[in-house]
């Protein structure tokens, strides 16, 4: 039964999408944040120019990190809770149905 | 313009501060009537929803340091607050993308299940454990330190009394209402929290006409362009980057968050907490973001420095100056709720190490009955709240600010990768973990005694010998490097076999508890 689910090729294809789509958000995740250190180490000219009055684009942008990283999670249950919970679904009833 | 209220005893703030703590104990007192097994204890009965789950989440993180610190760094640093802020909230993504689905199929009550779930039990959780543990107590000790100082400035408690009520009322909230009591006691902190951030705001853009350009312009007028400016915080980008590692993973080792997951019914409840969490804390930073400002507006940093230093009064200034005494009682007894929520989730983190994995788990080799468990976990509870209290008047004007840095350290090092690898990685073996996890704590502890936080500013040496002031940079990749050679070399064909059975329970929760 076990060996039957493993070696199917829904369940494959699960594994194989859920961990595409962690390591892909978590690489952008690590791309936005340190983008952000870079930035704050050598990118001063660009975190001090003033976008708005005396407001430096350095404040949109970290402010911008915050904001990505939530949408970012938003995007994860999103997808997790249409795509991957229905291939869930459709394995546990093939399991049931046997 | 000195006249404040702050350091007295209010008849609002211990009005509001009764208030809370009626309600607190009411609520473990019902709590307490539902914490008869294991389950209950640890894990709330696997009954609150996402969106609960994702407020206590909130309420465990964010400290009294996140609330008054943070305000207080932004009042006096300006942006270098921020980039602390962004710091704090970057890790949550990651436990949502990596960790917390497979955490909640896979293990019981701890991290260490997880660790633990196909390898030798004994060993891997007297390692996990340990790692827990030592990050949980030097949480726990920054907490208590914390506590101590900050009720003492706002109330004008002695410091010693303050940390006895904390200790207190942590060990009745953890040790009659179990995990039940401390998740009601962490959303209504986070609630008020919120709230109460909301409502500062909210008056500082009265204030200003909803107006930031102005609100900026005053502070750069009155302290220069460099406030809206990154400053010191970068000095040396390496080192920035090694902060940025252990506060991005090591969010995602905290015992005591990773042990918040257990408490909702599935996976899916899982993930949509960490949306939840991650949305509040996110907009809590960035209202601490424009409470600093407005303090460094409107009370002015040289008020603010006064009287404390590190500009913890900020916030509570702040609120005096544009809500009156009231305001400023209930933000007082806010932030007291925030330590609290802090100290009780991190009880009982630690007491079900000790409990779960270390006694039941390693000393009765997995075999107690739920009554010896429970009783194992109210013994660890009592023990660790006293040792708390113990440890907070101990360390009492002691400098303990490395201590937070060093559990995040900790965290991202000992207790990340280990759990990381055994989630995803089929050659990952019981000597690779153990080595991991001891590797990754090892070295967090001696780089930090080396570094210039603890070898120059705490012991007086002239140069430091590891130069960064956070390790992870080579204590986390370290933990990686090491667990996967020791597991190439010693290959454990039980563990690769149990990491396919494991797969269905790992991604479709089929037989998760």
């Amino acid at each position: 039964m076990k060996e039957k689910i493993l070696n199917s090729d829904e369940f494959k294809g699960l594994v194989r999408s859920k961990n595409a789509v962690s390591i892909i958000l978590t690489l952008v995740e690590l791309f936005i944040y340190f983008g952000f250190i870079v930035l704050l180490a050598y990118g001063k000219e660009i975190m001090t120019y003033k976008v708005y009055g005396p407001i430096t684009a350095g404040i949109p942008i970290g402010i911008g990190v915050i904001v990505l990283s939530w949408l970012l999670t938003g995007i994860y249950v999103a997808w997790a809770n249409k795509s991957y919970d229905e291939k869930v679904t459709n394995i546990k009833e093939s399991l049931g149905g046997e | 313009m000195l006249e404040t209220t702050i350091g007295q005893p209010t008849l609002t703030a211990i009005v509001f501060f009764f208030l809370f703590v009626i309600a607190t104990l009411y609520i473990t007192y019902w709590a307490a009537k539902r914490t008869r097994t294991t389950t209950e204890f640890y894990a709330a009965g696997r009954s609150i929803t996402g969106f609960q789950n994702g407020l206590a989440l909130a309420g465990d993180y964010m400290s009294a340091a996140s609330f008054l610190g943070i305000a207080g760094l932004v009042a006096l640093k300006g942006y270098d607050g921020l980039i602390y802020s962004v710091g704090f909230l970057v890790g949550w993504p990651i436990v949502m993308f990596l960790i917390a689905e497979q955490l909640r199929n896979l293990g019981k009550y701890t991290f260490a299940d997880v660790v633990a779930y196909r390898l030798k039990q004994r060993q891997i959780r007297t390692a996990a454990a340990t790692g827990a543990l030592i990050t949980v107590l030097l949480y726990l000790i920054a907490q208590m330190v914390g506590a101590g100082s900050l009720i003492k400035l706002l109330f004008g408690i002695p410091y010693e009394i303050a940390v006895i009520i904390v200790g207190a009322l942590m060990i009745a909230y953890v040790l009659f209402g179990g995990m039940l009591a401390t998740t009601w006691v962490q959303i209504i902190k986070a609630v008020l929290l919120l709230g109460g951030a909301t409502i500062l705001v909210f008056l500082i853009l009265i204030k200003f006409g909803f107006n930031y350009v102005e609100l900026f312009s005053i502070v750069t007028n009155k302290y220069g362009e460099k406030m809206l400016q990154p400053g010191g915080l970068v000095k040396n980008p390496i080192d920035t980057i090694s902060l940025g590692l252990a506060l991005m993973f090591g969010t995602a080792g905290l015992p005591h968050i990773l042990m918040r997951f257990y408490t909702v019914p599935d996976a899916k409840e899982a993930r949509k907490s960490v949306f939840y969490a991650t949305g509040f804390i996110g907009y809590f930073y960035i209202l601490t973001f424009t409470i600093g400002f407005g303090a460094a507006a409107v009370v002015g940093q040289e008020i603010i420095s006064k009287i404390d230093k590190g500009g913890n009064m900020a916030a509570p200034l702040l609120a005096e100056a544009l809500g009156g005494e009231v305001f400023l009682g209930f933000l007082a007894a806010v932030a007291f709720a925030t330590i609290l929520a802090v100290v009780a989730g991190l009880t009982l983190a630690g007491a079900s190490a000790v409990s779960h994995d270390l006694y039941v788990g390693v000393i009765r080799r997995g075999k107690a009955d739920e009554k010896l468990e429970v009783r194992a976990a109210k013994i660890a509870t009592l023990s660790l709240g006293i040792l708390a209290i113990l440890l907070g008047i101990a360390f009492k004007e002691q400098n303990v600010a490395f201590m937070v840095g060093l559990a995040f350290a900790i965290a991202a090092s000992a207790n990340f990768p280990a759990l990381l690898m055994s989630i995803f990685w089929k050659k990952f073996t019981t000597q690779g973990a153990i080595c991991s996890i001891y590797t990754g704590l090892a070295l967090s502890v001696i780089l930090i005694i080396l570094s210039p936080t603890v070898w120059v500013d705490i012991l007086k040496n002239p140069e430091p010998i590891f130069p960064l002031k956070s390790p992870a940079i080579v204590s986390f990749f370290a933990a990686f490097i090491v667990g996967i050679l020791v597991s190439l070399i010693t290959k454990e064909e039980e563990a690769e076999e149990k990491f396919e059975a494991e797969k269905i329970r790992a991604y479709i929760g089929v037989g998760a508890e």
